[in-house]
């Protein structure tokens, strides 16, 4: 193993409260990604400090909303756009939110349709 | 009060080697704001390995992008490891290191000669891709392939280097170094590099940390980071310490750059004279099951690939996280204020790599 790595699951009312945690304590963040699993998407935020990597999990459903980070960590709208484009992530308050031009694929996204519904992909310009 | 006025910056663009668009809002002479959009060469990478057998996904994952492909490759294999609880034989985390850094070397020298060109300085440009030319005759002698080196395979690597091989490779390395060396004092030195990159682009410390910053870029603002002291591949076992700079500013970028050549060729020699014997790879069976997200220090700065998977042979999800992705906030900032002439400047100190981004 190179490195130990700590994967802390919350409830999405908690996301907020926990990342404030970490922003608090001076850690950077790394990266967001979500994995669609069947009928939740899972949402994995990690951080680091000094080497130590850690990670905060949600689980949601595809039509439930979640809360953006951007307002603590102004980086995260990167993240957090493409998720709301490429997976169709509901998520509220980005704080640079593109609203479906962050990427500009010729297709339709999202590419992964959280809904069978394909009235959620949106048009390109 | 001036009027404002929205230019379009890419996809295409002389400074621009791949597309990214930028969206520069303007007063006069000034960027107020700039607003990065990407997706023009999306290609799905990471959907693709829905439909491909673990092992052989190495071959994808090192086509993520041509300078840093070894990387990817090593990057991916090393998280499939980790899952899978291999033991990688040491000899192959030795060649891995010495494959990594050598990437390294024709990187920064690749993006030392499109900073030159980008602020007209040709034959300087020229300069440094002949050097590099140099470091891809190692490369193409040890592994086959200038770009793709397909090297790296899950459990191991695919190739050795003799004894004899690896003492001509310092050796070359000892002599192109000294050449490199002079090239780059123009880099540090001339008073014209200098008018175009010092006080340019500057970002603190402070704000590289908490934009999330990666790679040079960070180290170039006095934040000692650098993902190759996890002690992944065989840096556990070499001794160096990050190079910082910290006046954040586009030159020192550059220094930072300038000095990780170095770095690097001393870390080759390193990894030669404590290089073990022994096996290059051992034979990997079954699926993984479980997931990791591996780090690994590119030129560009800190990837990250998470994988999880299910026990069967193909993955449930593989992401990349790509250096230039995570540099793009810090981007925007260091674009905000700055003038238009320093745009290009600007933007090729994060050496952007869209077609990591795009994956």
């Amino acid at each position: 193993m190179t490195e130990e790595q700590t994967t802390i699951t919350m409830e999405k009312d908690e996301l907020l409260g926990a990342v404030s945690d970490f922003h608090s304590q001076g850690y950077r963040l790394a990266q967001i990604c979500c994995t669609a699993l069947g009928d939740t998407i899972e949402i994995n935020y990690s951080f680091d400090k000094e080497y130590r990597f850690k990670n905060l999990r949600l689980s949601i459903r595809p039509d439930e909303e979640i809360q953006s980070i951007s307002i603590i960590y102004w980086s995260a709208f990167t993240y957090e756009n493409e998720m709301s484009e490429l997976f169709g992530v509901k998520i509220r308050n980005i704080v640079v939110d593109y609203k479906g031009h962050f990427y500009r694929t010729a297709v339709a996204t999202p590419f992964v349709a959280p809904e069978p519904d394909a009235g959620n992909a949106t048009e390109k310009e | 009060m001036s009027q404002r006025n929205v230019i379009p910056f890419g996809p295409q663009h002389p400074v621009l080697p791949e597309p990214i668009h930028l969206d520069l809002v303007t007063e006069d002479e000034t960027v107020i704001e700039a607003i990065p959009s990407i997706g023009f060469v999306h290609r799905g990478l990471e959907k693709l390995v829905e439909k491909k057998d673990y092992q052989d996904f190495v071959y994808v994952a090192e086509r993520i992008c041509g300078i840093c492909s070894f990387m990817h490759g090593m990057t991916y294999c090393q998280a499939v490891e980790e899952i899978m609880e291999i033991a990688v034989p040491e000899r192959a985390l030795y060649l891995r290191t010495v494959w990594a850094e050598l990437s390294r070397i024709h990187s920064h020298l690749m993006w030392l000669g499109l900073a030159a060109d980008a602020f007209g300085f040709e034959s300087l440009f020229m300069n440094c891709w002949r050097l590099r030319e140099g470091i891809l005759d190692i490369i193409e002698a040890t592994t086959g392939g200038r770009v793709i080196f397909g090297s790296c395979k899950i459990g191991g690597v695919r190739r050795d280097i003799d004894d004899e091989t690896m003492k001509g490779i310092v050796e070359k390395l000892g002599t192109i170094g000294a050449e490199i060396g002079r090239t780059t004092d123009v880099f540090l030195n001339d008073y014209s590099v200098q008018h175009r990159l010092k006080g340019i682009g500057v970002l603190s410390g402070e704000e590289a940390h908490a934009l999330g910053t990666v790679g040079p870029v960070l180290r170039a603002s006095g934040v000692a980071m650098d993902a190759r002291k996890i002690d992944y591949a065989a840096y556990r076992n070499l001794k160096f310490e990050p190079v910082v700079e910290k006046a954040g500013d586009c030159h020192a970028r550059c220094r930072v750059r300038v000095r990780e050549i170095f770095q690097s060729v001393d870390l080759i020699g390193q990894a030669a004279r404590k290089m073990p014997g022994g096996e290059i790879f051992v034979k990997v069976t079954g699926a993984p099951n479980g997931e990791f997200f591996s780090r690994v220090e590119q030129p560009r700065g800190e990837v990250i690939y998470y994988v999880k998977a299910n026990g069967t042979k193909n993955l449930q999800r593989f992401r990349v996280r790509t250096p230039t992705f995570a540099n793009l906030p810090a981007m925007v900032k260091m674009l905000e204020g700055a003038s238009i002439a320093d745009v290009p400047n600007i933007i090729l100190t994060i050496d952007p790599c869209i077609s990591c981004v795009e994956r």
